[in-house]
């Protein structure tokens, strides 16, 4: 699956991936619902990471779509709570 | 995309289904697509010149209240020299003043110049996979099938439309904070006009209206111990000298 950071690219991932970056998600989902905005920035730092750590970087000029789109780092609690609302931005796996 | 969800996401597939507005013949959609993401290009090199050119004029008036602090710092010990104390006290109100604003000033320069050089590697992808899609443009026209050319047309303005709209949407961020910025700036301005960073000496002994307006802005602990410390390196050094005139030296 190839999923976008906005404003910084986007990565190829394993499939595999899939169920550890949906709990990730999860996570910011529920530390905005909490109202945690601390707990929010940690949550979304350790998606974007995991993201940039486990994925590879497609070439600039590949014409590939991504199949998730996660917000910018910078981010603010409460841009978040318009982003990170019910399941979060990454599908519950089938 | 299917499935895909969040406000950034919306962003993208509204773009994306503007650039395939003239779907009924590949070759004219895709000439057309072509022109659009070209148009789109030269919009963001124009937003990040703006960008470059708000973050220069920050970058000035920075530069120019850096001198006043080192100015107002030179006339308070030369006024404590001189055994004057309330001039001495007016001008590192001033200073106090002038530091905390470059302050600010200095941070939205870091801010401003994270954000530059964001739009700069975007528009570097962006470019790359323009460039790409005009290399597949030829390839698609070449091949004419219609129905297979209509599913590679939108694959590849998928691409390129993805893109655009992500830097679009890392431009407005810019521009919003852009925004924020000028109101500060302007607010700086209105203090020089003011004559809040100016020259001492040309103002005479003090108690206008400006220095009633500094006393509240300037921080009166900081401006006490500031006072104190120079007192105290002006007492153990070197003799008091005559206070000199702000130009003359």
């Amino acid at each position: 699956m190839i999923v976008r950071i906005s404003g910084e690219g986007q990565y190829r991932l394993d499939d595999s991936h899939h169920t550890q970056l949906n709990e990730l998600d999860d996570a910011v989902v529920a530390a905005v619902d909490g109202g945690d905005e601390d707990a929010f920035h940690a949550a979304f730092e350790e998606l974007l990471q995991f993201v940039r750590g486990n994925g590879e970087p497609l070439a600039d000029d590949d014409l590939s779509a991504s199949d998730h789109i996660l917000p910018p780092a910078d981010l603010t609690f409460p841009e978040a709570g318009e982003e990170f609302t019910g399941d979060g931005l990454i599908p519950e796996p089938s | 995309m299917p499935g895909m969800s969040g406000r950034f996401s919306t962003v993208v597939k509204a773009k994306i289904s503007k650039l395939l507005d003239k779907a009924e013949d590949p070759a004219e959609t895709l000439d057309y697509s072509y022109t659009k993401q070209l148009e789109n290009l030269q919009n963001v090199k124009k937003g990040i010149a703006d960008i470059v050119t708000a973050k220069k004029r920050l970058q000035m008036q920075s530069s120019k209240i850096e001198q006043s602090v080192v100015k107002l710092d030179t006339q308070a010990r030369q006024a404590l020299s001189a055994g004057n104390e309330d001039l001495a006290r007016v001008a590192l109100e001033r200073k106090n003043v002038a530091q905390t604003e470059l302050q600010g000033l200095d941070q939205q320069v870091a801010e401003l110049e994270a954000q530059q050089q964001k739009l700069v590697d975007s528009e570097q992808q962006l470019r790359a996979k323009v460039e790409a899609f005009r290399t597949k443009k030829e390839v698609i026209k070449a091949q004419y099938n219609a129905a297979e050319a209509q599913v590679r047309i939108s694959e590849a303005a998928t691409g390129v439309g993805e893109q655009m709209a992500d830097v679009g949407l890392a431009m407005q961020r810019a521009v919003d904070k852009t925004e924020n910025m000028k109101a500060r700036a302007d607010a700086v301005q209105e203090l020089e006009a003011a004559g809040t960073f100016d020259d001492l000496t040309a103002l005479g002994s003090g108690g206008d209206d400006i220095d009633r307006q500094l006393k509240e802005l300037s921080s009166s602990s900081v401006v006490d111990d500031e006072l104190a410390k120079m007192k105290a390196e002006l007492g153990s050094g070197a003799a008091p000298q005559q206070i000199e005139g702000g130009e003359s030296q």
